[in-house]
């Protein structure tokens, strides 16, 4: 029976290695892609003929083209730097700050963690979008602003997670040992504290780039998030909404992308977090 | 359990300062106040004119003596008026609240009737091909953005089949229909998973084991046993997701034109009108921490080892 399982295990773990590979295989060619975009692109995105407008997809345009005559793949895959581009910007800065707020306040303790954590207490009793849209339509649009909204609402989980992480370390023997033998704070907290509990924090930020990319998407079909002309998958797809009665490739091939991207996303962060932790599940 | 009920109500007091005190801050922050919006700020106004309105509004007082009036004003159920339509903030939110409150509502129990049988379904069935399939449709799911969940459901259901409209008259079945489907599905996406992994942790529990072996039959271990114990979790995390679902109306509604608060609130935004974002932003948050609280309580009361006051070394 033991052997059994033993076995299984292996199997299990081989399998989710191939999975890594293919999954991240599949990610960072999104990304190469995204960051060659307009190389690859076989038009201009924004060069408009109004001659050959809302064409259907044929050979030549293979996602057809939109009401300015542009060349929708070449829009959608110009989008993709925009897209994909600006949530891992958002994901890095969420996760910086929810680890720095965490572990300064599991480090600190006392009248400092009891205020920080408040805070982020209050910024999780606003449901979901409901705040950043708020602060999104404070700041007014523009693709920047989205982000912040998105940040502003999204650090706090990341600090919880720091924080019980750094909590449980801060007990440790070594950790003893290691203030014992007089390292600085500093030193404690880069040398010590983040190597240990970095692992966690950054399978839960692969779960979320979906996510944000999602929400990120949401606020630019809003309007609130980057404007047309630039070409941003979300707020491409509002744009054309009018079309779709008569031209749906228009609309649609953007939200395709969206949801693509997104997937291959998803099922990286799903096989990390199964590779991190191969019980689980 | 009364102690409880109170001391969870004293928690409530400082998050419903830090909610208010937070959406009132960012209002100011946003750098535009009844003046500005009256009289523009071009300067075609004389300064004296500007002060004297100032102070007739109660503008020139220090922020917190402001903040206090404000916090008053909203208690007694007045939120200013609007920048664009000159009405009653608190007015117009309340008479678009019912419309948002029936949808949240519908996708609510749309989502349980979706996800709840099939998340049972995958759980029994789990490494099955079932089960593979559902958790297939669970992650597409996931991985759909509601707006082109909208879009789509439109295209079928109102351009191609013309069964249903594109864009809601008034609150009936019909135009809540699509709306509904699209937020019972995102919903039910995440639900489902979280339902199998309810069931699956009950039915992995010792006693399933030991009643197996004495030969009761499976479908009565899991109608009398697993489900009624994991029904809590199951309905604790469907009324934590009402979260997601009262922000994620908002994009629906203006999508589908259904005329709620979510609509009002994108409307509102668009055209700058602070004071209805305001009122959104507020009163959204109170109705989620409300909702939060009555989870927990209900939570506490429906069980048994803390409704009765067993302790874990009882």
């Amino acid at each position: 029976m033991r052997e059994v399982t033993i076995r299984k295990q292996k199997i299990k773990k081989g399998s989710v290695k191939i999975r890594l590979i293919v999954f991240g295989t599949l990610a960072a060619l999104l990304i190469v892609c995204s960051l060659f975009s307009e190389y690859l692109a076989p038009y201009d995105p924004y060069l408009q003929n109004l001659s050959i407008a809302k064409q259907p997809p044929s050979a030549e345009h293979l996602l057809g083209t939109d009401r300015y005559g542009r060349d929708m793949l070449s829009r959608v895959i110009v989008g993709s730097r925009t897209s994909i581009f600006s949530t891992l910007l958002l994901v890095a800065i969420i996760t910086a700050l929810g680890t720095a707020v965490g572990v300064v306040c599991g480090w600190y303790g006392k009248a400092l963690d009891t205020v920080l954590m408040r805070i982020s207490d209050l910024f999780l009793a606003f449901p979901g979008l409901v705040f950043a849209l708020a602060v999104a339509g404070v700041l007014g649009g523009g693709l920047q602003n989205a982000i912040i909204a998105l940040a502003v609402i999204s650090w706090p989980k990341y600090a919880r997670i720091a924080r019980s992480q750094t909590l449980a370390r801060k007990e440790t023997v070594w950790m003893k040992a290691a203030k014992l033998s007089g390292s600085s704070t500093g030193k404690i907290i880069f040398k010590h504290i983040l190597p240990n509990i970095i692992g966690p924090i950054l399978v839960t930020s692969m779960l979320d780039i979906g996510t944000m990319m999602m929400e990120l998407a949401a606020l630019s079909f809003l309007g609130l998030g980057a404007k047309p002309p630039i070409a941003e998958w979300g707020s491409m797809m509002s744009d054309t909404r009018s079309l779709m009665t008569t031209s749906p490739w228009i609309t649609f091939s953007p939200g395709i992308a969206i949801f693509l991207s997104v997937m291959i996303f998803n099922l990286l962060g799903d096989t990390i977090r199964d590779y991190a932790d191969p019980k689980g599940r | 359990m009364k102690k409880y009920v109170l001391h969870r109500l004293l928690q409530l007091i400082p998050v419903l300062i830090g909610i208010t005190f937070l959406s009132f801050a960012m209002m100011r922050a946003a750098g535009s106040d009844a003046i500005t919006e009256l009289y523009g700020d071009k300067g075609a106004v004389s300064q004296e004119i500007i002060d004297a309105k100032r102070a007739e509004l109660g503008l020139d007082k220090p922020f917190l003596v402001q903040y206090l009036a404000w916090v008053g004003g909203m208690m007694r159920g007045d939120m200013g008026v609007s920048y664009i339509s000159g009405k009653d903030v608190f007015q117009t939110f309340i008479s678009k609240l019912p419309a948002t409150l029936l949808l949240t509502g519908l996708s609510v129990v749309m989502t349980v009737v979706i996800s709840i049988p099939l998340g049972v379904l995958t759980a029994v069935r789990h490494d099955k091909l079932t089960d593979y399939v559902l958790r297939f449709f669970s992650f597409v799911g996931n991985s759909l953005p509601n707006f082109f969940v909208a879009l789509l459901l439109m295209q079928i259901f109102s351009i191609k089949l013309r069964i249903l409209p594109v864009i809601s008259k008034g609150l009936s079945i019909q135009s809540a229909m699509l709306p509904t489907l699209t937020l019972a599905i995102a919903m039910s996406a995440k639900y489902m998973r979280q339902v199998r992994a309810a069931v699956l942790e009950e039915l992995n529990k010792d006693y399933v084991i030991g009643a197996k072996a004495r030969g009761v039959r499976s479908s009565v271990i899991l109608w009398k046993s697993v489900l009624k114990s994991s029904m809590l979790t199951i309905i604790t995390l469907l009324a934590l997701s009402i979260g997601s679902l009262l922000g994620g109306t908002a994009i629906i509604e203006s999508i589908f034109m259904w005329d709620g608060v979510g609509k009002l609130a994108v409307d509102a935004i668009t055209m700058r009108d602070y004071p209805m974002i305001q009122a959104y932003v507020v009163w959204m948050a109170i109705i989620y921490v409300l909702v939060n609280l009555i989870t927990d309580l209900l939570y506490h009361a429906l069980d048994p080892r803390i409704r009765l006051g067993v302790r874990a070394d009882a």
